[in-house]
């Protein structure tokens, strides 16, 4: 059992969602609000991970990541550092491939609340900001769950982005689904086996626990 | 604030500050709005209209949560908006109640913390209290621990009403707010709206499209056409002297007319077809030969009995045939044709009146228009 890659892959997927998080909830209900022209042209580009091979998406982040490429470069002017082949690299890799699972679930729950619900708050009292708190986010807070277990399940599972940028360096990229391609590579299937079930077990254990959460509510939209 | 405040609860008799609402909104596009009316402390104002006649944008308007191009809106000494002087304040700022069409109530929050959402202004410890108080005012004693999924229509609509009260606004804005109700509960809680407001004495605004509701709620009804305020009155001024056959159209008045002011012996007459109509008031301001829309109320419509005569027979009797006879239960609806005019006339009678009476479609009637009740419209043509 790799445990050194089953610790990278739990801190990307914890990481991804928690940078996700304030992402899809800020387009997300951008995207669920605003009118505007071009709007489909937006969440067709958030919705293009989805559809793209993962090997493919991974090569043009492998490739806009270099230090020749405009964003490689102002990375490494930035930290010092390049981002092929490093943790930080797979991070923003698996924030791109992740966007739209975490931003359409939440813009799909902001659609659900009538535009009067706000305005209802607002006629109360309360600020944009406390209508957000205290009315807008319990009532997304389904569509958020979701997002965030859709984005953790599946960083966890990501194979190609992950490889194609990364690579597999031990303790930084190499990931619990990258160490199951090499044990199996390396003929060792009892490895893979094991690691294959650690693997199920936690993507299980992270979606039970989190529909758990979402599920233990008494009220119902009228 | 010279109101007198009624022995009631504490919280509703904290809502009891006078200060009337005063709204003129001009603008061009994109929806095209010239509203003007007032609405005094205590005053239950009715905006009737048809669906697209800017009923609700104008309550919006009010609320802060539609921004017209121009105009004013004044609530006691306050100034909500005021366009010349670069003034419009967000509904936050505006204290008003607002009960929304489907009511907009919190799914997510129990009856109780609905209400408490709209306590913002009271300390944490008080508004438990205050809220229980408001659902007890709105007859939902033990019901605040429900959320809204568990309440029945009519619930819902309360909780909404205690939830717009207990902001303890300057104005009441009410947005259809009995048509998502069955008939009973609708009447029940227009009942009690009636009681809750000898208790409230802040100006209330009614958008409604059911004249019967206004009529029946209302001190005074604004008829809006196409974001235009036509005419403001009570209904017995409206349904007897509209300004214009759009507002008695609109008003669903039938019994617009045309005709031609003559003169006859040095009294002016009304030219009418064949028949030349008293008229008790409003002729003298007109000049031979003027052609007039008047308009006469059913109820100013007096069908001669066959047996015997009856009161006002010998006023403008005039002769049409029954064109159209409608049962509505316990009272006939009658339409007369007439050779001369496109229009006809209609009222309602008894259905056994008009049994005994004889009337069948294709007969002969004879009718007075009394005097007192036809209403000259001269702006409708000079326009």
């Amino acid at each position: 059992m790799d445990w050194t890659a089953l610790s990278v892959s739990l801190r990307l997927a914890a990481l991804t969602c928690l940078f996700l998080l304030p992402v899809g909830l800020w387009l997300g209900r951008g995207l669920a609000r605003a009118r505007f022209r071009g709007k489909s042209l937006c969440e067709a580009l958030v919705a293009l991970p989805l559809v793209m091979p993962p090997t493919v998406l991974g090569f043009y982040l492998m490739m806009s990541f270099g230090r020749e490429a405009p964003f490689g470069a102002f990375w490494q002017r930035l930290t010092g550092e390049g981002l092929n082949f490093t943790f930080t690299g797979i991070l923003l890799a698996s924030l791109v491939a992740n966007l739209p699972f975490a931003v359409q679930p939440i813009q799909r729950a902001f659609e659900a609340i009538p535009a009067n619900l706000c305005e209802a708050a607002w006629c109360s009292g309360l600020s944009p900001w406390q209508t957000f708190l205290r009315i807008e986010l319990p009532l997304v807070w389904p569509g958020v769950v979701s997002a965030l277990a859709l984005t953790f399940a599946h960083t966890l599972g990501e194979f190609g982005v992950i490889l194609m940028v990364g690579g597999a360096i031990d303790g930084e990229t190499r990931t619990l689904a990258i160490a199951i391609y090499d044990r199996v590579q390396a003929f060792d299937e009892a490895g893979a086996g094991i690691m294959s079930a650690m693997l199920l077990l936690v993507s299980f254990l992270t979606i039970g626990v989190v529909y758990g959460l979402a599920g233990r509510r008494r009220w119902r939209r009228v | 604030m010279s109101e007198p405040r009624s022995p009631v609860s504490p919280a509703v008799a904290s809502t009891a500050a006078g200060g009337s609402l005063t709204v003129s909104i001009h603008q061009a596009g994109p929806i095209p709005l010239a509203a003007d009316f007032h609405c005094a402390a205590g005053e239950l104002l009715a905006l009737v209209g048809p669906s697209g006649s800017g009923k609700t944008t104008l309550l919006r308007a009010i609320a802060g949560l539609y921004r017209p191009a121009g105009g004013r809106i004044d609530c006691g000494d306050e100034s909500w908006l005021d366009r010349d002087r670069g003034v419009a304040l967000g509904p936050q700022r505006r204290r008003v109640g607002i009960v929304f069409q489907d009511y907009a109530l919190f799914p997510h929050l129990t009856a109780r913390d609905n209400v408490k959402v709209a306590l913002g202004h009271l300390d944490a410890a008080r508004r438990n209290g205050c809220a229980e108080r408001w659902l007890d005012r709105v007859r939902l004693e033990g019901l605040g621990g429900r959320y809204p999924s568990e309440l029945s229509g009519g619930q819902r609509q309360r909780v909404a009403l205690a939830r717009a009260l207990a902001r303890e606004p300057r104005v009441l804005l009410l947005d259809e707010p009995f048509s998502a109700v069955d008939q009973v509960t609708r009447r029940r809680l227009q009942r009690e709206l009636a009681l809750l407001r000898e208790e409230i004495h802040i100006p209330i605004v009614l958008v409604t499209h059911d004249l019967d509701e206004a009529v029946a709620l209302a001190d005074r009804l604004c008829v809006l056409h196409g974001g235009r305020s036509l005419q403001s009155g009570s209904a017995e001024t409206l349904f007897r002297h509209p300004t214009s056959a759009e507002v008695a159209r609109l008003l669903d008045r039938h019994n617009v007319f045309e005709g031609e002011v003559v003169e006859e012996d040095g009294r002016r007459r009304l030219q009418w077809g064949p028949w030349r109509l008293e008229v008790a008031a409003g002729l003298a301001a007109l000049t031979p030969g003027q052609r007039v829309a008047w308009y006469l109320p059913d109820s100013d419509v007096v069908l001669h009995r066959r047996d015997r005569p009856s009161r006002g027979e010998r006023e403008n009797p005039v002769t049409g045939r029954v064109a159209e006879m409608v049962v509505l239960g316990g009272m006939t609806s009658i339409t007369l044709a007439f050779d001369h005019a496109r229009e006809s006339l209609r009222f309602d009678i008894a259905t056994h009146a008009a049994r005994r009476n004889g009337l069948v479609r294709g007969a002969k009637a004879q009718v007075s228009l009394l005097a007192s009740g036809i209403h000259l419209m001269p702006e409708e043509f000079s326009r």
